[in-house]
């Protein structure tokens, strides 16, 4: 019977139902979609940054994160076989990585020189995409494909001849001179005044550790299966001898800027829902101020005060549900929406981003989860505001509830 | 026996800012079946004394006896119970639950009893016939008239077959229509269920119903007349 009276009032009042549910609707539907938005641009973002290079888990000796040392390289053949095994792996990419110095007739360079499988790399990194002169390389070529920062620095174009000196594994000199084949434009600065790319063979030969490599750059689609190929790879490899770096670890930078974004947000949401908890704060008031006869009469003729408590909190906590519910499925078609069709930067924002080799794109992350926890946050907001009007109840006296 | 006894009922609204003496001393007794009018001037205390009598208030001296039980020394929750079960309670006007149907609004108090069904049906039919209402069942406190609406409070104030029923002005919103039914109805009530009813008024046609006439004046009884 109490549900019963809880029910009725809801539908007596369709319009003040209808405007507190819209705009608990509202909220949800506004806060679930900045929230998909912005995971989904960062999700983009830092899968655009990991696969530029690094990818999302590398696998090293022991200790080489730390040292980036040639000293550090291991041979390639056993671990590799384990990982190509896992599913959610689509690529690996082994790598011989050593800086070195780089000459032409009387310029130096101090460049990074990374041995690659040029197919392998290519899958993850686009890197022949970002070729603005020459041919991207073959496996059997003794050629080096370098940055185009790097051909300024050396005054060298394609067809001139690089050379290379460094300390190569163990200590032994390294050396070696490479024709050049092609010539890749980097967004990033950092990398565009260092990389020096040759086929791993040359690589390891010119480091003097055949078969051997510095890490393992992992290629993986979905970021959802980072956890569990972390946790195959721990239990499969030695951890002793070798080490698993996710994005997180390898990019502490990229995760402390995502981290303060989102901390950011946390301002907007408390504003948001501040907004929100007044406008159903304004119903609850007037609801209570409406029906304080009706209440009184109700204490009168023998209804306990809580039994009217808990008529009327059902009656908030339907309002709350209602909106809610709504909002989530409102929500749903909206954001899958924008997953499908982003929204598109242009200008300079667009620009700086397709320098980097970046799609000027924010596609929004669809995770039913973010509708659930918003629309849990504004339920629970209108749960505890409910509390109100169960306090005036509880004071209520009906002689003076009841007073014209 | 009373079913309604005051002793030296006193009550002072706002003792401590500026105090207002609104009974200042009232014995009463009401025996079962009577059929009382408390009149007097406006601010002559009929209000205050119903609602202390029917444990809606508390007397700041004195006491009241209900059926013999001292209702001044109940809890709060104990006189919620109690109105529930004994006391029928008919206010000026807005009685109703407005989202409740006629048929609703009489079973309610039943329903918090934990009446049968078939007990809560029987009786809200027999009632809402007493009352001449029979067609309106189903009908919202909107949809009736305001006669219509007190006789659905007679109705409801009923159902749990109180010890008495409380009125306070039950007619001051009705037309001189509507209040002769009214008043045929409880008159009718009291002759042939022995129902004991106790109600306020300005109206004269009403003061001339009654079967016992009490005069307040300025928190006190002035005079107590019965007739026959
Ligand atoms: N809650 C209250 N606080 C202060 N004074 C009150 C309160 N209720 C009633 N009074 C005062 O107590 C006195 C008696 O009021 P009461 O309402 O009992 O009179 P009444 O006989 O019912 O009058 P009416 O015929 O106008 O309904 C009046 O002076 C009134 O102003
Ligand atoms: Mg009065």
């Amino acid at each position: 019977m109490l549900f019963r009276l809880a029910r009725r009032n809801i539908w007596r009042n369709r319009r003040r139902t209808f405007i507190t549910a819209a705009s608990i609707l509202f909220a949800v539907l506004f806060a679930s979609f900045m929230e998909s938005l912005q995971r989904g641009a960062w999700d983009n973002m830092i899968a655009n940054v990991v696969n530029y290079y690094f990818g999302y888990v590398q696998v090293h000796e022991q200790g080489y994160w730390e040292e980036q040392s040639i000293n550090k390289a291991f041979p390639l053949a056993d671990s590799l076989n384990a990982i190509q095994k896992i599913e959610a792996v689509q690529a690996v990419l082994p790598r011989l990585e050593s800086f070195a110095l780089a000459s032409a007739e009387n310029n130096t360079a101090g460049v990074l020189v990374a041995g690659i499988q040029p197919e392998a790399e290519n899958s993850m990194t686009r890197l022949s995409e970002r070729l603005v002169a020459g041919a991207y390389l073959q496996e059997s070529d003794e050629a080096a494909l370098i940055a185009s920062g790097v051909a300024d620095r050396l005054g060298l174009g394609v067809g001139d001849t690089l050379v290379i000196i460094s300390q190569g594994f163990r200590g032994v000199n390294a050396a070696g001179k490479y024709p050049i084949k092609g010539i890749a434009e980097f967004g990033s600065p950092e990398l565009n005044k260092q990389m020096v790319y040759l086929p791993l063979p040359v690589a390891q030969y010119f480091y003097g550790a055949p078969g051997r490599v510095t890490s393992l750059a992992l290629k993986i689609e979905d970021q959802g299966d980072i956890g569990p190929v972390m946790q195959q790879l721990r239990t499969q490899l030695d951890t002793a001898a070798y080490e698993v770096m996710d994005w997180q670890e390898m990019l502490p930078d990229l995760v402390e800027a995502r981290e303060l974004d989102t901390a950011g947000n946390v301002i907007v949401y408390f504003i948001l829902y501040l907004i929100i908890a007044f406008g159903i704060f304004g119903t609850i008031l007037m609801m209570a101020k409406e029906r304080e006869y009706e209440f009184g009469v109700l204490i009168s003729i023998g209804l306990q005060r809580w039994q009217l408590s808990v008529s009327v909190w059902m009656e908030v906590i339907m309002l709350g549900l209602l909106g809610a519910l709504s909002g989530i499925l409102l929500s749903i078609p909206v954001v899958l929406y924008f997953k499908y069709n982003p929204i598109r930067f242009s200008g300079d924002m667009a620009s700086s981003l397709e320098k980097f080799g970046f799609e000027p794109i924010f596609p929004a992350t669809f995770e039913p989860q973010i509708f659930l926890t918003q629309a849990l946050y504004v339920f629970v907001l209108t749960a505890v505001l409910a509390i109100y009007p169960m306090m005036k109840i509880r004071k209520l006296k009906p002689v003076e509830a009841m007073r014209n | 026996m009373a079913v309604i006894k005051t002793k030296g009922v006193e009550k002072t609204y706002n003792p401590d800012k500026i105090p207002v003496r609104a009974l200042k001393g009232v014995d009463l007794e009401i025996a079962e079946g009577e059929f009382t009018a408390i009149v007097g001037p406006s601010g002559s205390g009929k209000t205050t004394l119903l609602n202390i009598i029917g444990g809606l208030d508390r007397p700041t001296g004195g006491y009241v006896e209900v059926g013999g039980e001292d209702i001044s020394q109940m809890s709060d929750n104990e006189l919620i119970d109690f109105r529930k079960e004994h006391i029928g309670f008919v206010f000026q006007a807005y009685n109703l639950i407005p989202v409740l149907t006629a048929r609703e609004n009489v079973e309610f108090v039943m329903l918090l009893q934990n009446r049968s069904k078939a007990e809560r049906d029987a009786r809200v039919k027999e009632l809402l016939h007493a009352v001449g209402l029979e067609d309106k069942l189903d009908k919202r406190p909107s949809e009736l008239s305001g006669g219509q609406q007190q006789r659905v409070a007679v109705a409801r104030a009923l159902a749990p077959k109180p010890t008495f029923i409380l009125a306070d002005e039950p007619t001051a919103n009705l037309d001189s229509a509507s209040t002769a039914n009214l008043l045929d109805i409880m008159a009718r009530l009291n002759r042939e269920e022995h129902i004991t009813f106790v109600f306020s008024t300005h109206d004269q046609r009403v003061i001339d119903r009654a079967r016992r006439v009490v005069t307040l004046v300025d928190g006190v009884i002035d005079k107590d007349e019965r007739r026959e």
